[in-house]
Formats: structure tokens, C-alpha cells, sequence
């Protein structure tokens, strides 16, 4: 079993080296680049049937036993999140196949994007917070580099605000790690959950769950502080920021329902309702942010922050009907953000430009183009079949089961903004006219096989949105028994620390 | 910079400090010292060589360049935490092998190795970072 939850870390760190081996030779780190998604996607598959019948899967590193040494724990959150990160990992690098610039490759792309991965499924699958926290030091250095990379001073702008605001983020984190420590003792998640109760002073613990809510905020870009992320977004190659869309954030609102289930779950009267205050906020200010905005890119980025606020939702309901909402909306915005930035690349691709003012009629120039965002802008918005429309279902029948119809008529009213912004989107690129001046049609516009590879990763995800609405049944029922394994923990913390405890 | 004291002791400095980060590397499992010192070691050594002599020089002296010396160094990393798992152990558990020299007795195991892997990476990092501030002020 130790193999299975190890492959997902190894097997990218193995592939950025041999990445750093054939600098010179492009096709083939292409070739070994893949070997970092498809190990995570492999053992997320396998992993979730194992843990379905065996139960909870862990393995003590170095054979220390737990809670002193480091764990990596493999749930069925964990193994349905590193599935996912697999899948868009894999179409973001098939779309950067056709798209990435030599001298890019040369620079070490693939294997920092390598890199980046194995801070992600170490993220997914750690049981320990100092070793978490590590983990996004790993992600953070990645994709510093791949934010960067390629120069120029827009890039370097962008990236510089990125790594500030993440330092800080990482500041709070190892205080918060440090405070807890010192008043527990440990920093297995698992010994935490059982000990944190026994804190005498639960003031004390509830300070520091605000230094993750903090830290892990800012990761996730949660209101107030995402500020950072249309800020720097914008400016790498579209395959990055697709990338990043469909995996940072998500890693730190992973985080923040890992701890706030597993460890902060004592003072949940404060914590959860402060957490849905900040949902709440997030969803309309993210969504009146893409309002005002006239940059493809940049409009999106904006909604990412706008459905950070679903997932935070879903946490702050704290029913197991809500974090199974979330764990369905966190999958469903994984796929449908990452195609979005897709089909925008095959927009800016085509037309030369991302600002909204100067494209349209595309409608009719390449209506292949058109349908892949018309399908992935109306599954963003929730519209039946697709996975937008489960997984809101989902939160909203949640938020109403337990009676917080506040935060549900806010989702219910941001999910309309969004629709609204999306037929912004709509109009101006695809169906009015083209305006007078128009960005002029590119010279070099790709065909052949080439196409078909800037394609086909937009296809995948858009038709997989659509496939998980049509299997809504046994999706929904996995997040439902990933969502109550996570509000009761005794599985996990036995299956950590071993029955006796 | 062209002085002969300088270009003389450092000729015997370097092996002097050499010779340390190998003590520095191979004592580290049990007392003070392991892979990260010993590659500051080393790479000070460098350092110290590119003040004496030049840059240029300095960095024929590693024959390969940095970024391969850490792309190495992060491979013996992962392979010393493999074995463990042959044998049916977890990942990165130590296996140890005893076998005597002259009548002492001498464990090496994959602990050794991970540190290996460690002091070059950071041989490779520092170098890296030390030859290019150098060469920026130069």
C-alpha cells in the first residue's frame, strides 16, 4: 500500500529530474512530463477504489510510527482531489504541447511543472501539518518559477506580488504550526484531533485557528485577501494559468477543510460562522469584481475568488450533505475554470488579443471554439446537465436542510451574476459583430494535428463536466461518504494511530 | 585578485577543506555535522578558490556544471528512500548493512546515501549562487 500513496509524490520528482537529463532534447521531456499527471491520476483512481472497500489507507514514513514521524494518509477526499488535480494536469500539459515555446522547455518548464505536482499530491495526501507546510513552500517555489518564467516586465511584476503575498501567507502558517505545537505537543492531524479538545485553554486554540484561517485563505484567496490573484493571474502563459486555476487555490481550500474537520472542529459555533461570513463575502466580491472587467483572463480570475466562496460554503454549513456539496463543487470547478482559460488560449490564439473590446464574431468563424465555452460558461453559471448544476444542487438543498438560507440566497444571486458575466463573455467575443477596431486576424494560425492538441484538452474537460452530470448518482454518492468520513474522523485518526488509541 | 599568499594557502586550504566535509558528511548520522554542512563545506572551498584564482577556473573545477551536480544529488535522494520498500517497509526506511573492518565493526545503510544526496544538492546550490554573485560583482 506505502507504493501506491508514495507514486503520486516520486513519480513527478523522478520525472522533473530526468526532465533536467534531456534539457536539449524538447519531445522527449514532453514525453516524460506526463509521467507526473498520469501517476497521480493512476494511483487517485486506484487509491479511491481501495479505500472504498479497505477503508482509510496510511503509511508511516521511515517506518516511525505515528504520531512521532511523518504520515501520508490517503482518504477518500484525498484520493477524488488528486484524481482531479491529475486530469487537468494532464490537459493543461497537452495543451501546452502545442502552444509552449521552445526556449521555454529549454528553461526547465516541464520540470518545474513537475515539481509543482508533487507539492500538490504531497499537499492532498500529508497527515502532518508541519510536512503540509512544506508542501506548499515546494508549490509556492514552483510555480514562483513558472509565474516568472520567460521574462519580461509585466511577468515579473505579476510574480513578485504572487510570491509577497504568499510569504506572508506562509508566515502565519508556521506561527500558527509553532502555537500549535507548543500547546499540544504534536503536529499529527490525526493526534491533534483526539488532543486538541484537551487544550485547557480553548481560547488559545481557537487564536489559532484564525492563523489558518488566515493562511489558508490567502492560499485559496478567500475574502479579504484575494487581492493577490487577479493581480498576477493574468500575465503567465494561458497554460499556467490554467494550471493554476484548476490546482492552487483548490489546494488551499483542500486545506482548509482538511483542518477545519479533522483539528478546529471544537469551536465551530465561531469558527465555521466566521468562515461562512467569509464565503459569503468571497462569492459577491469576486462575482461584482468579473462584472467590471474587460480582460478575458483577468474576468475569470475573478471568478475564481467569486466560487472559492462555494466550496467555503459548503465547509462553513459543517452538515455532511454541505462538505459533500463542496467536495462536488471543488471537483466541478477544477475541470470547468481550467477549460475556460483553455478555450480563452484558443481565443487569444486565434484573434491575437484576451481584451473583450476588441474581439467578436467568432461565433462564426469557428463555431468548434464557440460550443466549448457556450458548454463550460453554462455549466460555471449551474445549469442541468452539467456538474455545475449537481454540485450547486447539492450546496444549495444543504444550505437549506440546515437553514442557513442567507449564504443560500447569496449563492442563488452570485449564481446569476455569473450567468451574467459569462453572457458578457458571450456577446462580446462570439456574437455581436466585430467592432471597428478589432484586433486583426493572426498570421500564423495553427491547423492540423497541432490544433487537434490545443483542442482536445478543452474537450476533455468540458466533456467530463458533462459526464459527471449525467453520473451524478455515484459521484455524489462518493463525495457523500468522503463528506462524512471527514465530519467524523475516528476512521481516519484509527486508521492513523492504529485502533488502540 | 593576484596574490601569491593567497593563491598558495588556498591550494592547501581546498584539500584541507575537502578532506573535512567528507568527515563533516560521513559523521553526521550520529554526531554533529551531515550532507547540508558538508556541502557548505565544499562549496566554500569553491568560493575560496574563485577569490584566489578566478571564476572561469572555478568552475572547470567542478568539471560538470552545478545544475547537474543538484538534478544528481536529488536522484541518489529518492533512490536511498526506495530500497526500504523491497524489503516490504514503508517508504524511506533505513536498511543497514554491518560488516567489519580490521576487527571494527562499520554500519552503512540509506540514511548515508539520502545524505549524500543532500550535500549534493546543496554543493550544486550554493555554487550555483555563490559563482553567479560573484560573477555579478566581477
Amino acid at each position: 500500500m506505502s507504493l501506491l500513496i508514495v507514486t503520486p509524490i516520486v513519480a513527478p520528482l523522478l520525472a522533473a529530474l530526468a526532465g533536467v537529463a534531456f534539457r536539449e532534447r524538447p519531445v522527449v521531456q514532453r514525453l516524460i512530463s506526463l509521467a507526473g499527471p498520469l501517476s497521480m491520476l493512476g494511483s487517485g483512481l486506484a487509491l479511491l477504489v481501495i479505500v472504498d472497500s479497505d477503508g482509510i489507507q496510511a503509511t508511516n514514513l521511515g517506518d516511525w510510527p505515528a504520531p512521532f514521524g511523518i504520515v501520508l494518509v490517503a482518504d477518500l477526499f484525498s484520493a477524488f482531489m488528486l484524481l482531479m488535480a491529475g486530469i487537468v494536469s494532464l490537459a493543461a500539459l497537452l495543451y501546452s504541447f502545442a502552444t509552449l515555446r521552445e526556449r521555454n522547455i529549454r528553461f526547465g518548464h516541464y520540470s518545474v511543472v513537475n515539481l509543482m505536482l508533487v507539492g500538490v499530491s504531497g499537499a492532498f495526501l500529508t497527515g502532518d501539518m508541519f510536512n503540509l507546510f512544506v508542501w506548499f513552500e515546494l508549490m509556492l517555489i514552483a510555480s514562483f518559477v513558472l509565474l516568472a518564467l520567460g521574462g519580461g516586465r509585466r511577468r515579473i511584476e505579476g510574480a513578485v506580488k504572487y510570491v509577497a503575498i504568499n510569504l506572508l501567507s506562509s508566515a502565519f502558517f508556521l506561527s500558527g504550526a509553532g502555537l500549535l505545537y507548543a500547546s499540544t505537543g504534536t503536529l499529527n492531524m490525526a493526534d491533534l484531533s483526539v488532543k486538541i479538545a484537551q487544550v485547557d485553554n480553548q481560547g488559545l486554540v481557537t487564536t489559532i485557528a484564525m492563523f489558518f484561517v488566515i493562511s489558508f485563505g490567502l492560499k485559496s484567496a478567500a475574502f479579504p485577501m484575494f487581492f493577490w490573484l487577479p493581480a498576477s493571474y493574468h500575465t503567465p502563459s494561458i497554460d499556467v494559468t490554467a494550471l493554476f486555476s484548476g490546482l492552487l487555490t483548490k489546494v488551499g481550500v483542500y486545506a482548509l477543510i482538511r483542518t477545519f474537520t479533522l483539528v478546529f472542529a471544537n469551536d465551530v459555533d465561531f469558527t465555521h460562522t466566521l468562515i461562512m461570513v467569509l464565503a459569503g463575502f468571497t462569492m459577491v466580491v469576486g462575482v461584482i469584481g468579473a462584472i467590471a472587467q474587460y480582460d478575458y483572463r483577468r474576468l475569470l480570475s475573478f471568478h475564481i475568488v467569486s466560487q472559492i466562496g462555494y466550496m467555503l460554503m459548503g465547509l462553513s454549513i459543517f452538515t455532511p450533505a454541505a462538505i459533500a456539496g463542496a467536495i462536488l463543487f471543488m471537483a466541478h470547478n477544477i475541470l470547468v475554470k481550467t477549460s475556460l482559460f483553455l478555450v480563452g488560449g484558443l481565443i487569444a490564439q486565434f484573434s491575437g488579443t484576451e481584451s473583450l473590446n476588441r474581439l467578436g464574431d467568432m461565433y462564426r468563424s469557428k463555431p468548434m471554439i464557440a460550443a466549448l465555452f457556450a458548454v463550460a460558461a453554462l455549466s460555471l453559471a449551474g445549469l442541468p446537465p452539467s456538474s455545475g448544476f449537481i454540485s450547486k444542487l447539492a450546496l444549495v438543498r444543504a444550505g437549506i436542510e440546515a437553514e442557513a438560507y442567507v449564504i443560500t440566497g447569496i449563492s442563488l444571486f452570485v449564481s446569476l451574476l455569473t450567468l451574467y458575466s459569462m453572457i458578457k463573455i458571450w456577446n462580446s467575443v462570439f456574437w455581436r459583430p466585430a467592432p471597428q477596431d478589432a484586433a486583426g486576424p493572426v498570421t500564423e494560425k495553427p491547423g492540423g494535428a497541432r490544433l487537434a492538441l490545443m483542442l482536445s484538452p478543452a474537450l476533455l474537460l468540458i466533456g467530463l463536466s458533462v459526464v459527471f452530470g449525467f453520473v451524478a448518482q455515484p459521484v455524489f454518492e462518493l463525495a457523500t461518504a468522503a463528506a462524512e468520513s471527514l465530519i467524523e474522523p475516528s476512521a481516519y485518526v484509527d486508521a492513523v494511530l492504529g485502533e488502540t488509541s | 585578485m593576484n596574490s601569491v599568499l593567497l593563491m598558495t594557502t588556498a591550494r592547501l586550504l581546498i584539500s584541507i577543506l575537502l578532506l573535512f566535509a567528507i568527515f563533516l558528511l560521513v559523521r553526521g548520522h550520529n554526531a554533529p555535522g551531515g550532507g547540508f554542512i558538508a556541502g557548505l563545506v565544499v562549496a566554500s572551498a569553491v568560493g575560496l578558490y574563485a577569490l584566489a584564482f578566478d571564476i572561469r577556473s572555478a568552475r572547470s573545477l567542478l568539471r560538470v556544471h552545478p545544475r547537474t551536480i543538484i538534478a544528481v544529488g536529488l536522484l541518489v535522494a529518492v533512490l536511498s528512500a526506495l530500497p526500504g520498500m523491497f524489503s516490504g517497509d514503508p517508504f524511506m526506511t533505513g536498511i543497514w548493512v554491518d560488516f567489519s573492518v580490521g576487527g571494527e565493526s562499520v554500519k552503512l545503510g540509506t540514511p548515508l546515501l539520502f545524505d549524500l544526496g543532500v550535500f549534493l544538492v546543496v554543493v550544486g546550490m550554493a555554487t550555483i549562487a555563490l559563482l553567479w554573485l560573484a560573477e555579478e560583482e566581477g
